[in-house]
């Protein structure tokens, strides 16, 4: 295993640039998810790790070595296709077995490695079978198990889930991150699914338009979003904007928004007077008529244990998530109250999250523990 | 109209059914009476392959099968009794009208020939077809679009209309009445419709196939071998159908630049008229045993002949 480093990366097509200076540091053993939707640079960026696509400019680290420029076949990593890629006209064994092959492994090695590869899997039942006839969660133990079997510097995983079940698809994240907790490969997995980064990552990066925007654990990326692109891309439903002009001031702990007062974290930097934004996670809302932040409901999803109530504001809708015993009727009037300590503060024209006390805790307490 | 029979929107109805079965019973009469037609002449007797009304009933003979592998020679019933015991059937036969055999007629060589030219060809624009569609399939060549469009116009005017250049050009290089050059003719006229079918079927098969190969450790040509060529076989063997169903029947590039050593069956058989009177049942015992060939290649084939007609039209 390896760790990989990938610097000042950079791949246009023609006049369209995919990716756009990427920097980023996988450390060995981690899994690394890359995050955002389709078209971002995430799958162009895993290709050019893998060497199946060349950089226009940048250099690729993998464990020390530079393999930039390197072959696919030279560079000793293993690669799980969003379709699979399983060899049709080879039944299950041939297929794990195909990597040992190219290597010139005798027979008796590969079989011995594919049936333990097959039982770590759990499909050893499965390897005289064709692949045609597979399931879909079966096909992709397959898949996987030909990306384990050669014990590869890291594994490259391109949206592998994207094509099951969602029953499947909760069952194979569990498998995946059990599977990493048992043989520490370095990973770098891309999906433009939420659900699946957050629960099985080390470290995300959510990248739009080829530029990583954030780049942290799942915890930092959905407390503390960097841009205002993740915190709308991060959480279902994602969070809400209220906007608000001025500027702010080094220190200050309450802001303006329709009329209403509201405690955020304490500003640690000057910004100059333009549009901002607050940045509400649905569930920071409470529901208080002393408050002075008023709404209307819109209309409610009820989700059993909570419910996502969808609020009129003078600036948009907004949703908070709220507990289910709460009775409300569609055209009431609300007070919102926000839960103070965990707002966040955007520039609107860049996107930009504002530095408050939120980042100077989280650093301090890295600052501790490391 | 009751609502108790579900109708259904894509199963047809017993009326379209029935309609559907009668119109391919009449085409498939229509288009194999001629066949059974030749099939039943090659085994009629000389007389009566031309006695009128047509025989449909009739005793079988050989006679046709005699006559297409010998020739043979008129002599004097005092000449014929002179010699020895007939020795098989073919001898018998010719004895009764006064000839007697004199050697192996050039059939069997012709179509031998008809047998290595068309094979041949077929080898080589499947070869070349297979590896121009990959090209054109997975890389960006240069003005990709403008070459295959240049392929594809090869084929918008009929072959045969450039025959004279090529005549001139074969009897200049020495081509002429050569395998290799039939081989070379039937190439250059089949690669064009070898890219263009194979192109589409490579187009159907991922690329992630032969990345993951490239990535578990093989070179590209390894990758194409192993993982492109084995799911590509299909398309592979409706491009060798239609290609060797061109070389196999050509008749006019072969009446043209062959006349004697490379000569394929195509040419010859018609030839059989006029030695000797018209030996109907020679001809069509010759027309029988040349379709032997491609009947069995398609039969074996059948299915990939049919995908391969439909093509593209349906996504996997």
């Amino acid at each position: 295993m390896a760790e990989i480093r990938v610097q000042h990366l950079r791949k246009a097509f023609g006049d369209f640039v995919a990716v756009q200076d990427s920097n980023f540091v996988v450390e060995d053993g981690e899994f690394f998810v890359m995050l955002g939707p389709s078209g971002c640079g995430k799958t162009t960026t895993l290709r050019m790790i893998a060497g199946l696509e060349l950089p226009t400019g940048g250099q690729i680290l993998l464990g020390g070595d530079d393999v930039t420029m390197l072959r696919a076949r030279e560079r000793d990593i293993a690669f799980v296709f969003q379709l699979f890629a399983l060899y049709p006209h080879m039944n299950v064994r041939k297929n794990i077995g195909f990597p040992l092959l190219a290597q010139g492994m005798p027979s008796a090695e590969i079989r011995e490695r594919v049936e333990e590869t097959a039982k770590l899997l759990r499909i050893d039942h499965l390897l005289n079978k064709s692949v045609s006839g597979l399931a879909g969660g079966d096909r992709q133990r397959v898949a996987l198990g030909r990306a384990i079997v050669r014990r590869p510097k890291c594994f490259l995983m391109d949206e592998p889930l994207g094509t099951l079940d969602t029953e499947f698809r909760d069952l194979m994240v569990h498998e995946l991150r059990e599977l990493h907790n048992r043989i520490h490969a370095t990973t770098v997995y891309v999906t433009h699914d939420q659900m699946e980064a957050m629960s099985m990552a080390d470290k995300i990066a959510v990248m739009n338009h080829g530029v990583i925007e954030q780049f942290g654990t799942p915890r930092e990326i959905y407390d503390r979003p960097a841009t205002m692109f993740v915190a709308d891309f991060i959480g279902s439903p994602p969070m809400n904007f209220l906007g608000f002009g001025g500027g702010l001031n080094k220190g200050a702990k309450e802001i303006v928004v329709q009329g209403a007062k509201v405690a955020v974290p304490e500003v640690r930097e000057d910004i100059a007077p333009t549009d901002m934004a607050l940045g509400i996670r649905p569930e920071h809302i409470r529901f208080d008529d002393t408050s002075k932040l008023r709404g209307a409901i819109y209309g409610t999803e009820y989700l059993g244990t909570t419910q996502i109530v969808a609020v009129e504001t003078a600036d948009g809708i907004i949703k908070a998530r709220v507990p289910a015993e709460i009775r409300l009727s569609t055209g009431d009037h609300v007070g919102l109250t926000l839960s103070s300590a965990r707002l966040s503060l955007f520039e609107k024209g860049s996107g930009r999250a504002v530095r408050t006390a939120v980042h100077d805790a989280a650093s301090e307490r890295r600052a501790q523990h490391g | 109209m009751s609502l108790t029979t579900a109708h259904s929107v894509v199963a047809p109805s017993a009326n379209s059914k029935r309609i559907a079965g009668a119109i391919i019973i009449a085409y498939a009469l229509i288009s194999i009476v001629p066949l059974l037609w030749i099939f039943a002449t090659s085994f009629k007797t000389p007389p009566d392959s031309i006695a009128y009304p047509p025989k449909l009933l009739f005793q079988p003979s050989l006679e046709g099968y005699c006559n297409l592998f010998t020739t043979r020679t008129r002599q004097t019933p005092e000449y014929i009794n002179s010699l020895g015991p007939a020795t098989d059937f073919c001898d018998e036969t010719t004895r009764k009208r006064n000839m007697v055999i004199a050697g192996p007629s050039n059939f069997l060589p012709r179509f031998v020939n008809s047998l290595i030219i068309a094979f041949g060809s077929t080898f080589c624009a499947v070869f070349l077809g297979t590896l121009s569609a990959y090209g054109f399939s997975r890389f960006k060549v240069p003005l990709a679009d403008d070459l295959l469009f240049f392929i594809l116009s090869t084929r918008m005017m009929p072959p045969i209309a450039v025959a004279i250049p090529i005549y001139l050009m074969y009897r200049e290089l020495g081509l002429s009445d050569t395998a290799l050059g039939m081989i070379l003719l039937y190439t250059a006229v089949n690669v064009s419709l070898a890219v263009w079918l194979l192109k589409g079927f490579i187009d159907e098969i991922p690329r992630e196939y032969e990345e993951a190969a490239m990535i578990d450790g093989y070179t590209r040509l390894q990758a194409f071998w192993r993982t492109v060529l084995p799911q590509a076989t299909t398309g592979i063997a409706a491009t060798a159908i239609f290609c060797l169903i061109f070389a196999w029947n050509e008749y006019a590039f072969a009446a043209l630049l062959t006349s004697g050593t490379a000569q394929t069956a195509p040419p010859f058989i018609p030839t059989i008229i006029g030695e000797g009177g018209q030996d109907w049942p020679a001809v069509a015992a010759g027309t029988t045993i040349f379709l032997v060939p491609i009947l069995v290649f398609t039969i074996l084939l059948r299915k990939q002949l049919l995908r391969g007609i439909t093509f593209g039209a349906v996504r996997k």
